[in-house]
């Protein structure tokens, strides 16, 4: 599957704030990564400018291995808002990832009700309308 | 701990509230807030000019200049629909430390005739209020980002469509299924027997009786919750108004004593909530219980907030009326029901009662009722002792009160 052009805003898409640039860029090259405190070792989510556990500003990006497992899910029978009316039924997750932290995504890839609680999920890319990615997630082909 | 020095200091001396089975007011905005301070300083024999502490939701510095106060003490204390639990707490601190001697917490909401007024105003010709919800929550038309506003970690999570507030509270009760086995059932029966109370109030939005069944068919919105375990969209209003215990054994109405308050604050974004099936109540309801000197088999009446059903589902276990995960088969006898062993949501809920957007001001409004004996149809034979626990944000800011008659104190 190739995305030459970029196809038209249809999400609800969030600016690059200046904390979360290293995030945004990466997703240019669909790479997952995460904010990384270097004095707790350990990675955060949502991106910040400290880390919420010491407060110190030691902080980074660290790539994510990009797999994890679904914590909770709903599916979606009506849309949020105009911009997700084409997708419904659609799968609204945490996942719980490797790195220890919980991010909000969209499970797809696979009827949005046959989404469990559970599965094993992988990182899988949207293309956004500027160059970004947005990460969602999909079955882990890699596991049973 | 010296927790237990507001407990009995402070009491509730008089409350009103405004719900119409139609789900519409006549009055709204600034009018209608007074119109609640007023009712409920009638009920309290007291007037306006007594008032020198005052508690909105939101901005009260304006609310103050409105009503023509000079308050001493103010508080804008704004966690959503747990506010008013968290202005119990506050208001009682501040009396029992002689920092206010009468304090008014108000509130009005009229999402249901909102829309009809701005339409009525666009076609006579005026401006009217525009459209448009909430910033955050939703999101604009056509992919346009909308700042949102006090909250911009929301855009973690604004991308993915998940609808709000329910879907929130839909991951939550994902969870509480998936690691306790609770059915859909079991929270259908929190609506039923919170129906079942709404018959007996000629206020309530809805008052026929309502079954599981019922529940289960109607929309499935955002999996596992149906229509029927959201919390209604009516317009409403109310007040209480606070003194010392002293000055309120002065005044029209029996006392409605504060015997124990606390809070907790978890999260903001349900995707930061650290634990999806257990609140920050399991923080405020200790609090409460130890300074009120209460166990659990001491509650008479239990107040929950009920946005969704799981939010009941929740409150009842970290509370700790039953042990967590065992909410569900704890419910489903209908013990929460008229002639249950745990009467809860005594004035049909925010399920069937009503629910401006901010539910907690009828928590306690009703826990004052019942503890008075003026409750009508719905009084409970004895209740001496009523829990009101207030849910704000998304299962993010919890506020628990214990409310207690003279028998308590």
């Amino acid at each position: 599957m190739s995305d030459t052009s970029a196809p038209p805003a249809t999400r609800i898409e969030p600016p690059v704030t200046e904390e979360a640039e290293g995030f945004w860029d990466a997703t240019r090259r669909r790479e997952l990564v995460l904010p990384w405190c270097g004095h707790c070792r350990r990675a955060f989510w949502y991106p910040r400018p400290v880390c919420p556990s010491c407060l110190r500003p030691d902080v980074g990006w660290k790539p994510a291995s990009g797999r994890g497992q679904v914590h909770a899910v709903s599916v979606m029978y009506r849309p949020a808002n105009p911009t997700m009316a084409g997708r419904v039924p659609y799968a609204v997750a945490l996942v719980d990832l490797d790195e220890g932290v919980r991010v909000m995504s969209n499970v797809v890839g696979i009827e949005a009700s046959e989404v469990k609680v559970g599965m094993d999920v992988a990182v899988t890319w949207e293309a956004m309308s500027d160059g970004r990615n947005l990460p969602l997630f999909a079955p882990d082909a890699r596991t049973p | 701990m010296s927790a237990d020095t507001i407990r009995g200091k402070a009491a509730i001396a008089g409350v009103a509230d405004a719900a119409s089975p139609t789900g519409d007011l006549e009055l709204h905005g600034r009018a209608l807030e007074a119109a609640m301070v007023r009712e409920a300083l009638d009920d309290a024999g007291l007037g306006p000019g007594d008032v020198d502490g005052l508690f909105a939701a939101g901005e009260a510095m304006g609310l103050a200049e409105f009503l023509g106060m000079r308050p001493r003490w103010l508080d804008s204390t704004m966690t959503g629909g747990s506010s008013f639990e968290f202005h119990v707490q506050h208001a009682a601190t501040a009396i029992a430390l002689g920092l206010c001697d009468v304090a008014v917490s108000v509130y009005a909401s009229t999402p249901h005739s909102d829309g009809k007024r701005a339409a009525a105003a666009r076609a006579s010709g005026g401006g009217g209020p525009g459209g448009g919800g909430p910033a955050g929550f939703g999101g604009g038309p056509g992919g346009a980002w909308r700042p949102p506003g006090p909250y911009p970690a929301m855009a973690w999570e604004m991308p993915y469509g998940l609808r709000m507030p329910i879907g929130a509270y839909a991951l939550a009760a994902s969870r509480h299924m998936s690691e306790f086995g609770s059915t859909a059932e079991q929270l259908a029966q929190i609506a039923v027997s919170t129906r079942e109370w709404a018959t007996r109030n000629p206020r309530a939005r809805f008052q026929q009786p309502l079954t599981v069944d019922e529940v289960l068919a109607s929309e499935l919105i955002c999996s596992p919750l149906h229509k029927l375990d959201c919390c209604l969209r009516t317009d409403g209003a109310g007040a209480f108004v606070m003194t010392s215990a002293e000055r309120a054994r002065d005044l029209a109405k029996p006392p409605v004593y504060v015997l124990g308050a606390g809070s907790g604050v978890s999260h903001s974004i349900i995707s930061q909530m650290p634990d999806l099936t257990t609140t920050a109540t399991t923080v405020s309801g200790p609090i409460a219980f130890e300074m009120a000197g209460i166990d659990h088999g001491d509650v008479d009446l239990l107040m929950l907030y009920d946005s969704f059903t799981i939010t009941t589902l929740l409150l009842v276990e970290d509370l700790g009326f039953c042990k967590k995960g065992e909410g569900g088969s704890f419910v489903e006898d209908g013990k929460l029901g008229p002639g249950g062993s745990l009467p809860t949501n005594t004035n049909g809920g925010g399920l069937s009662y009503t629910h401006p957007g901010m539910y907690g001001m009828f928590l306690v409004v009703e826990a004052a009722r019942q503890l008075r004996g003026e409750a009508g149809d719905r009084q409970l034979p004895r209740c001496d002792v009523a829990v009101a626990s207030g849910s704000g944000g998304v299962l993010s800011a919890m506020s628990t009160c214990v409310l207690g008659s003279e028998a308590a104190l």
